[in-house]
């Protein structure tokens, strides 16, 4: 196919050098309410086959929906969060499809009349082409409306696919489980920043919606899906390219990548005097590529009306103001706040955020560190361990009190950096408490001077050179015999107090 | 207002229908005839009357987040035309190529 024929003739440098991109993002979420967007069957993941429905789900004739109140609530907090206007009135509609994923032959969302439109979300990406200079972007908001989601199809056959399948098995469990979709304007002026910037506004997204308590936004579950649209047109050009639309892209590395994969194909489309085909297309993990996915009806084809089941929902100024009250402190602004709390850089801080680290260091400050100890802790040594095995840092067997209370063990001088060490080690390899890893493994350090001293003596006997330099003033020599002490107690010695009793004893 | 006979096709095939011409020269000219009636509404629909979604001026209403014990599986499965691993078993999705 041409597609890939061309892929690789187009770097994504070479592309963005050359074609200004557009992109957009459509956001899924489902809420985290106890019940379904119109019945009240448990909003819950997993359970048993169709163990979660009822006739209003199941779209049995004679069933009607009844609006959740929580839902439309949570909506409005996502709306108002993203700095949205919350409508007078908004509305309901059916959205036609032939699909059996909506056993109603239909899916109730919103269409002409969203409940929020019109709002924006500020994020920050780093620039490598500029040594990594903090570039801020605001990605505007077009609406975020509320629908159902749909039940979860398995195509039976030889592929696993739609093509190929002989038949289809379906489970509508998560059918009904409210819906949010938030909808980007088009971002303009990303240029070779586009992934970086679509990846980051889904990461900004994901966690203002986890602050807002609204969805636990796991996107390997599917409770957080994104939809990428991507266009090109030659620098400089007044009207934008014919956009793609790439699916249920569902890991925040795979947003990045879909919009790199997309850019450098549509860029081979046009370095070589093809068009680029309004489609929606699938996103490929292993490759890291997209391809053509079902073609999309068109918009009028959904033939949207007004819900006949449904009344307006019409918030009042009080409702409204009333849930904006509720509204936590956001991701954004605790940030800025941490910053400063804690004196890091911009930088500092979107490293503490790549690796996960920012509650955890939070957490561990408040759990009485140091905000520099917590930091070093969980970006070094801990860091270390969990890129070992590919784990999160979160996920580690470690709490933030754990480490609160080993950068208090060093500072009071029970153990030092090194035995530090070895106590995270214990700990992670489930020896119990920073405490009793100590005591287990006998780990404190020996600053009891009668002890020390002894060891400092054979140090200096057994290097009769290094102590005539620093008999003579330099004192930096004493280095060398700090470690011999070092070394002859297994790491335990109070190396400061060490210090202090070699310069002692030779001054 | 009228609707053709090729956009009574489009909406048949979009509901997965299968007319035969007779069928949809019949209904082509029922359903015009019935969209003409009903079209006569905007002989009087003054401007600034917004389209009316429902018969009665009501809003705002909602239930409260609560469970309600669902039907459960055997119950939903009791009266499906076939069934496969707990899950109804569809024909083969059309490849929408």
């Amino acid at each position: 196919m041409t597609d890939q024929a061309t892929m690789n003739l187009v770097s994504f440098e070479d592309a963005v050098s050359r074609y200004d991109p557009l992109i957009g993002l459509e956001t899924h979420v489902e809420l985290g309410t106890l019940t379904k967007m119109f019945c009240g069957c448990p909003a819950r993941f997993g359970g048993e086959p169709n163990s979660l429905v009822c006739p209003v789900c199941l779209g049995l004739p004679g069933s009607l929906p009844v609006t959740n109140r929580m839902a439309i609530e949570y909506t409005m907090k996502i709306g108002l969060a993203l700095n949205c206007t919350i409508a007078d009135t908004a509305r309901f509609a059916r959205k036609n499809y032939f699909y059996p994923d909506m056993p109603k032959d239909y899916q109730i969302s919103q269409y002409d009349e969203p409940l929020c439109t019109d709002g924006w979300l500020d994020i920050t990406v780093h620039d490598p082409a500029a040594g990594d200079e903090p570039r801020p972007f605001r990605v505007e908001i077009e609406r975020v409306h509320l629908e159902e989601d749909t039940g979860k199809s398995m195509h039976v056959g030889s592929t696993g696919r739609i093509h190929g399948a002989e038949y289809s098995l379906v489970d509508y469990n998560r059918a009904g489980i409210p819906l949010v979709e938030i909808v980007t304007k088009p971002v303009a002026g990303t240029g070779a920043l586009a992934p970086e910037v679509a990846r980051t506004y889904v990461a900004e997204l994901r966690d203002l919606l986890r602050a807002l308590g609204v969805s636990d936004v796991r996107m390997e579950e599917g409770s957080l899906r994104c939809d990428v649209n991507t266009s090109l047109a030659p620098r400089g050009a007044s009207a934008w390219g014919t956009r793609t639309e790439t699916k249920n892209v569902n890991s925040l590395r795979s947003v990045a990548r879909a919009v790199r994969s997309e850019i450098q194909r549509q860029a081979a489309l046009l370095d070589a005097g093809q068009r680029v085909v309004q489609e929606t297309r699938h996103f490929n993990e292993e490759t890291g590529t997209t391809s053509p996915g079902r073609s999309k009806e068109e918009a009028q084809d959904y033939r949207y009306f007004p819900e006949p089941d449904l009344v307006p929902v019409a918030p009042s100024r009080d409702w409204v103001e009333s849930v904006r009250a509720q509204l936590p402190e956001l991701p954004g602004a605790r940030r800025a706040r941490l910053q400063r709390e804690w004196g890091l850089s911009e930088l500092d801080m979107a490293a503490l955020r790549n690796a996960g680290a920012l509650d955890l260091v939070a957490e561990t400050i408040a759990a009485g560190a140091t905000p520099a100890d917590a930091r070093k802790w969980w970006l070094s040594e801990l860091l270390r361990t969990a890129n070992k095995s590919g784990a999160e840092l979160g996920d580690l067997p470690i709490t933030p009190a754990d480490v609160a209370r080993v950068a208090q063990l060093v500072d009071s001088g029970v153990v030092n950096d090194r035995l530090a060490r070895e106590v995270i080690e214990g700990v992670l390899a489930g020896e119990g408490t920073p405490d009793e890893v100590v005591t287990g493994r006998g780990l404190v350090v020996v600053s009891d001077d009668t002890a020390l001293t002894a060891a400092v003596d054979e140090a200096i006997a057994a290097h009769p050179d290094v102590a005539e330099k620093i008999r003579s003033g330099k004192v930096a020599a004493a280095g060398a015999l700090v470690g011999a002490v070092m070394k002859a107690t297994g790491g335990k010695a109070d190396a400061s107090r060490v210090r202090e009793l070699i310069l002692g004893r030779l001054s | 207002m009228s609707i053709a006979r090729a956009e009574v096709a489009h909406l048949a095939r979009l509901s997965r229908l299968a007319l035969t011409d007779e069928e949809l020269d019949h209904f082509a000219v029922q359903l015009d005839q019935i969209i003409s009636a009903v079209a006569r509404v905007q002989e009087v629909a003054a401007e600034g009357i917004p389209p009316t979604s429902h018969a009665v001026p009501l809003a705002n209403v909602f239930r409260d987040d609560v469970v309600i014990p669902p039907l459960g599986a055997d119950k939903v499965l009791d009266q499906a035309p076939a069934v496969e691993d707990q899950r109804f078993r569809v024909p083969r999705i059309l490849a929408e190529d």
